[in-house]
């Protein structure tokens, strides 16, 4: 069984941690893994993917268009992106807050993000949105929207393991006193 | 043995530490940066790292230990090997008595770098024998034979992956601590014959180095990881020969077809003759899939000519893959397709797509970068003047709306290319922008020759503490080695004004109406003066609360956003607005908006 994960957003979303969390967790159950991510330049504001590959017989870190299991976007314009990635019939998840790049702030573009979800509801008829900024507001930090996104995903059923699995690999990762923060996050989607 | 999940590059930290690595020295640059920095973690004591001022004083180290026995390993990325590339040369001729592993990274697309420069040119260039791994477990495997074949040879080896092995992670199988090698150095045994550089020991070395890379082709050829696939397979007329990641992506796009031969090449220097012809037997035509440039290619028309060899060889120079950029499991599948005569892929775009915003990197929010480009762009309003810019975040001065970078060559290029204007254009007030990494790097040269040579310019030092670009290195201004030592930090202005620099000012970039008045100040001065930018990176500090704007003042003029172009400002529903998860409170923007719209949080209440 192989899957293929793409998760993509910009840069200082928590994007490559989510795929160092999921990888553990996979390293975790004695599931080969491979991935390769955006890194350096690009991460300062600009769009920044991961691929992530879990399962036997992977030979190569990247795949190819219509390829991925599940797309986790943290962007509507970057899950847009990315689609192409996305194979026939596979789920996404994607955060609906937009984020304006400068050059958009610079044009007087007033870029929200709606065009994008409206395209994504044509084109994806497993579609999970989710509310990222108002999550995080409920939960009651700004900085566990990747855990927001991975406990959406694990409910798409499409990863190899449930949301204890990565509850405690989370566990072994984050300082006790957000334990309990993240835990809600993850369950937030649940 | 275990299994890690690592980063290409921490593999191959790994791998050099295992074959009983000694001394570790480099120059950070992407995509090489973590193969050091995973070494210094996997210091257990025993292990001397050293961020080094450049490539080439990192190169040179590197082979003084391995003069003495030790096992050293040297690292940067491709355009760090022009500037080693001195003492590559020379010590290509003298050799080495240890195990001394040259590692280079390249970087096609290019993702990060100034070039597309294909280092295994650099390979048969100096002679020298390198390496190309193809993934991340055989980065691990191939840096041991790396160090195997260096000491056996006595030569220093170039190992030499790319970007997608550099930075893609695998779950490999890794040696357990107590399988590691250990090597106790001899130490330096005095022989003036041996170690000194004369045109008589480089004519012998010389035929011996010809003689050496023959035997090492052969050998190569029995090497395994330069393999053929299937091993055997009768009536089989088409090929394709790969190395590196492209042969991941083939051997991806090839997943449940019946697969032509493959030949995988991981030491394209020297070149597995023997290998290649086996590969060739019975073929009529052959695919090369390399990134970077066709050596694979040349190699085999070479070959197929030697041998008078009927195959028609296929690659970049018959247009057949793509000159330039990096290869994809797409771009790699549509190659292959047209060479096997099957459906290529539908890689153009869905039309429907709506337009995509594009997201080019930029300055960070809250960089002092920002605020001294403003300054001096503020005090030369005006006035004919030049920005000749530099390698480093700093070059994302030029986006707009900064515009502030108008040449940027190479590290450390722009003190005297602002040099060369000048003496073209003499009413042009020049500026070079530096980094204080890139100033210590490759910059203290340019600004000698400008002194000595009656320049008329302003050398701008962007003082940020750190190595920002690749991830915060130390260098010789922070006061802090990669053996964890606090040293006496090198002080920028006491080596200009050690070299003749005259005026020497510091300010701060973030206290925009001194800064300007300072650039106005020295500027106006004759000769070479310099101005010091300091104001440490935004990455580093403990962010200020984020700004706030006072809606009944902002008179929606936008110029915050149109002057400054910081990503901590957008425009929400048609307004102004600071976007708080990215707002440091440097205050720039407070500056520079004409109605005091924007302030401190404290005020706002």
């Amino acid at each position: 069984m192989q899957t293929n994960i793409m998760l993509c957003g910009v840069g200082g979303q928590g994007i490559v941690l989510t795929s160092k969390l999921i990888a553990a967790a996979a390293m975790e159950e004695d599931i080969p893994v491979m991935s390769a991510e955006t890194i350096g330049m690009a991460q300062k504001g600009g769009s920044v993917f991961s691929f992530l590959r879990l399962g036997e017989g992977v030979s190569c870190p990247m795949f190819g268009k219509k390829s991925a299991d599940i797309l986790i976007a943290f962007e509507p314009a970057e899950a847009v992106r990315m689609l192409p990635y996305l194979k026939d019939g596979g789920k996404a998840v994607v955060n609906t807050h937009a984020i304006m790049p400068v050059t958009a702030a610079l044009k007087g573009s007033n870029y929200t993000g709606d065009e994008m979800i409206d395209y994504l509801k044509e084109k994806v008829d497993d579609l999970l949105l989710i509310d990222g900024t108002k999550a995080c507001e409920e939960i009651g930090s700004p900085k566990v929207l990747n855990m927001i996104m991975l406990g959406a995903a694990l409910s798409r059923g499409v990863l190899p393991f449930d949301v204890a699995k990565i509850e405690q690999t989370m566990r072994n990762t984050v300082k006790p006193q957000f334990h309990e923060l993240n835990s809600r996050a993850l369950r937030y989607s649940l | 043995m275990h299994k890690e999940f690592l980063m290409g590059n921490a593999a191959i930290a790994r791998g050099a530490v295992d074959a009983g690595l000694n001394v570790i020295s480099g120059y950070p640059g992407t995509p090489s940066t973590e193969v050091l920095e995973t070494a210094a973690k996997n210091n257990d004591g025993s292990l001397y790292v050293e961020w080094s001022v450049n490539e080439k004083a990192a190169l040179e180290l590197s082979a003084g230990a391995a003069y003495c026995g030790a096992n050293s390993m040297v690292t940067m990325k491709q355009v760090g090997l022009n500037v080693a590339s001195d003492p590559l040369m020379s010590l290509a001729y003298i050799g080495v008595k240890g195990g001394m592993v040259i590692l280079v990274a390249d970087d096609p697309g290019p993702i990060s770098s100034q070039t597309e420069q294909d280092t295994r040119h650099f390979a048969s260039y100096s002679k020298l024998p390198c390496f190309d791994p193809s993934s991340v477990q055989e980065a691990y495997d191939m840096i041991q034979d790396a160090f195997e074949y260096s000491r056996k040879y006595n030569t220093p080896v170039l190992f030499r992956p790319t970007t997608r092995v550099c930075h893609g992670y695998a779950s490999i199988t890794v040696k357990d601590k107590d399988e590691r090698k250990t090597n106790k150095p001899e130490g330096f045994v005095k022989d003036s014959s041996k170690w000194v550089i004369f045109p008589r020991l480089s004519y012998n070395a010389h035929i011996h180095i010809e003689k050496r890379n023959a035997e090492l082709s052969h050998e190569f050829s029995a090497y395994r990881k330069n393999e053929i696939f299937p091993e055997e397979k009768k009536g089989c007329k088409r090929g394709i020969a790969t190395h590196g990641i492209s042969f991941a992506y083939t051997t991806e796009a090839l997943k449940g077809m019946e697969a032509p031969r493959i030949l995988k090449v991981s030491t394209p220097f020297p070149f597995p003759e023997q290998k290649a012809l086996k590969f060739l037997e019975g073929l009529d035509e052959v695919l090369c899939i390399e990134e970077l440039d066709p050596i694979i290619e040349r190699e085999l028309i070479y070959i197929c000519g030697k041998y008078h060899l009927d195959v028609r060889i296929y690659g970049k120079l018959t247009g057949n893959v793509q000159p330039a950029g990096e290869n994809t499991v797409e771009s790699v599948y549509n190659n292959i397709a047209e060479f096997m005569g099957f459906e290529p892929l539908d890689i153009n775009p869905d039309e429907s797509t709506p337009e995509l915003p594009v997201r080019p990197p930029v300055l960070c929010a809250g960089c002092p970068h920002r605020a001294s480009f403003y300054a001096v762009k503020k005090a030369m309003k005006g006035i004919k003047s030049v920005f000749c810019g530099d390698i480093g975040c700093y070059t994302l001065g030029n986006a707009m709306p900064l515009d502030m970078v108008d040449t940027c060559l190479c590290m450390g290029a722009g003190v005297n290319i602002t040099q060369g204007i000048g003496k073209i254009e003499p009413d042009t007030k020049c500026f070079a922008f530096v980094g204080d990494s890139t100033f210590f790097a490759s910059a203290i040269t340019g600004a000698v020759n400008a002194v000595y040579n009656q320049a008329d310019m302003t050398l701008i030092v962007l003082d940020n503490s750190t190595t920002a670009m690749t991830g915060h290195q130390p260098h010789p201004g922070t006061g802090r080695t990669m053996m964890g030592q606090v040293v006496d930090k090198i002080d920028i202005t006491a080596v200009l004004k050690g070299i003749g620099v005259q005026t020497v000012e510091t300010v701060d970039p973030l206290k925009l109406d001194e800064a300007v008045e300072c650039v106005k100040r020295v500027s106006a001065q004759k000769g070479v003066k310099a101005i010091i930018f300091k104001s440490p990176c935004a990455v580093l500090i403990k962010p200020e609360k984020p700004v706030v704007i006072d809606s009944d003042k902002c008179k929606q003029c936008k110029k915050c956003i149109n002057e400054l172009g910081c990503p901590g400002i957008v425009i929400k529903d048609g307004k102004v607005t600071i976007e708080r998860s990215l707002c440091s409170g440097c205050g720039l923007c407070s500056q520079v908006c004409p109605f005091g719209a924007i302030g401190g949080a404290d005020n706002a209440d």
